[in-house]
């Protein structure tokens, strides 16, 4: 048995059972983050903090929704927005939530990209984060179920359609995911469960391993340089802190994380209070009908640019070409055949040509997947939608002849 | 040699153990979530024939879905004429034709809707199109209208019934 001494202090005997000094220096002041970083370095804290808004507004909503397709719509609609006191501030804070969560992941994936931050030693960080972007999506769908509004259930009969497989026809799945011939009680349940139990499960399980991902190759810098964190770690704890390339993580590398997040929080709570409208699709108001299909079924702007992709080709190739668009991004490290690890504007013109081209490339295919699919529309999203995919086909080739720097 | 040895016999036992009981679980979960008995039975929709009008599009439901209905015209019978895929999906009841489909979009299931001045039907959702008989005219979706299983019994047509009429369809491909 362990050696136990009479504590001196409250701090001595949380100590001695929890070596609580040893996980402080381990998790936060003896974390070594580079000094050479921008803001775009505190997007991840920004998740964090949007995480948990998520949470806590979720589970407010939680305590009145009612998951029966005769009572959901009006428990969201009414009981938590005219009832409840405050359950607007908790609807309109959990989709906000929503829909800023993938703006910022976005940023944080391309950040990712520019600097190179899924190369050497970096790999299991990038794949354990495309695994979060298909938790959170996987998140964001069911929870768009929820409410039960006309673009639910469409968006639940459009979706759950897509595991037929196109000419496979097999119907059987999409009944037996669906529990039903259409999205009925069985469907609302268990996607119900799905958004509040299993998924949000599953996301904190990959933030754990995301984290954990981080420690050995620590955080990339603005030059993707590799540092020595033992040497520089040592410098700076022997009292030369202008000399080393690092810093602590607490409180040196949070207090301008947390400044980032404040200014990021001026601007959530901004969108809640004034600008709430773009996180609520106003045909969502219409509870779910399943013999009237609104005029035009849209996803929310961030599922947009995939869905674009599967939409100007006949269904076998467009689900063929959407399963590629959906998991292509988690193999980037392996894609990418070059030895440079550094920001994509000094790797040579023909990856600084493809960071940018894929960049505004998803921006068009985003703003073709909002438009009616007409005329000129159309055109552009599928030059958009081959571009894109040409793009990661070329991936290898470009970088395996990419000069060395 | 560890084989041999009692604790990897403990390991081996306990593996047999976890096996069996991986495979019950996961039988069990996959029937949990298969459609319920009720879900099932209440698949039957039986239609009165004689009510509906020529040239107007009806929609009815069946497992809750839209079936559409649409009594042809004898114009509409003469431009069908010769078309051997447009007859072939033909539903004669007494001395009437009709389309009757499940009013969904092969693509991904939204709900084309009926423009009865180009006698046709549109989806909003990608753009498809069909004609007065169900078949595609624009894609993207892969196929026509699926046709419910149906019997046609005098002056009724009853779905969710196989009658002679439906699975002939069916062999011949004309729906899945």
């Amino acid at each position: 048995m362990a050696h136990f001494t009479k504590a001196t202090s409250v701090k001595d005997w949380l100590n001695q059972r929890l070596a609580i000094e040893k996980v402080e220096k381990v998790m936060a002041s003896e974390y070594w983050i580079p000094k050479n970083i921008n803001f775009l370095w505190a997007m991840g804290m920004v998740l964090v903090v949007t995480f948990v808004l998520l949470l806590v507004s979720g589970i407010f909503l939680l305590m009145y929704y009612v998951p029966t397709t005769a009572e959901a719509f009006y428990s969201v609609n009414y009981t938590i927005m005219r009832e409840v006191g405050y359950g607007w501030l908790w609807r309109h804070v959990h989709g906000v939530a929503a829909s800023v969560v993938f703006l910022v992941i976005y940023i944080h994936m391309f950040t990712a990209i520019y600097y190179g931050s899924y190369k050497k030693g970096r790999e299991m960080i990038w794949i354990s984060g495309m695994l979060l972007f298909i938790a959170f999506s996987t998140e964001a769908f069911s929870g768009y179920m929820l409410p039960w509004g006309q673009m639910s259930y469409w968006a639940g009969m459009v979706i759950t359609n897509l595991f037929a497989g196109g000419s496979l026809h097999a119907d059987g799945l999409v009944e037996w995911i669906r529990g039903d011939y259409v999205p009925a009680q069985a469907f609302l349940g268990r996607f119900f469960m799905l958004h509040v139990l299993l998924v949000p499960i599953a996301i904190m399980g990959l933030i754990g391993l995301h984290f954990a991902a981080l420690r050995i190759p620590h955080v990339n810098n603005q030059d993707g340089e590799e540092i020595d964190f033992d040497v520089e770690s040592k410098k700076y704890l022997n009292g030369d802190k202008a000399g080393s390339k690092v810093m602590r993580f607490a409180n040196d590398f949070m207090s301008k994380d947390m400044m980032v997040v404040g200014i990021f929080l001026i601007f959530f709570f901004y969108l809640v209070f004034y600008n709430y409208g773009f996180a609520m699709d106003p045909v969502n108001f219409d509870p779910a009908d399943g013999l009237k299909t609104p005029a035009h079924i849209y996803p929310e702007w961030y599922f947009l640019w995939s869905y674009e992709i599967l939409r100007p080709f006949n269904i076998d190739l467009g689900l063929a070409l959407f399963g590629f668009a959906q998991v292509i991004f988690v193999f980037l490290p392996f894609l990418d055949r070059s030895p440079n690890s550094v920001p994509a504007n000094r790797r040579g013109a023909a990856f600084k040509v493809w960071f940018w081209l894929m960049l505004s490339n998803m921006i068009v295919l985003t703003a073709m997947g909002k438009l009616p699919p007409e005329g000129v529309f159309s055109q552009i999203g599928l030059v958009a939608a081959i571009l894109f995919i040409a793009q990661w086909i070329a991936l290898p080739i470009i970088t395996s002849m990419e000069k060395k720097v | 040699m560890e084989n041999n040895s009692r604790r990897g016999f403990m390991g081996k036992a306990f593996g047999a153990v976890a096996a069996v009981g991986a495979v019950g679980s996961l039988v069990a979960m996959k029937k949990s979530w298969d459609p319920l008995p009720s879900v099932k039975a209440a698949g039957f929709t039986t239609l009165d024939m004689g009510m509906y009008q020529e040239g107007v599009m009806v929609t009815e439901k069946w497992r809750g879905k839209p079936i559409f209905v649409l009594k042809k015209s004898a114009e509409v019978m003469a431009k069908e004429k010769g078309n051997a895929a447009a007859e072939a999906r033909n539903i004669k009841v007494g001395n009437d034709n009709f389309m009757v489909a499940i009013g969904l979009c092969t693509h991904l299931g939204c709900i084309p809707a009926f423009r009865s001045d180009s006698n046709d039907f549109q989806c909003a959702c990608h753009g498809g199109m069909f004609d007065a008989s169900g078949l595609v005219t624009k894609v993207p979706p892969p196929r026509g209208f699926d046709i419910p299983p149906f019997k046609i019994d005098g002056n009724k047509l009853i779905l969710g019934e196989v009658g002679p009429e439906y699975q002939s369809m069916k062999d011949n491909g004309v729906t899945l």
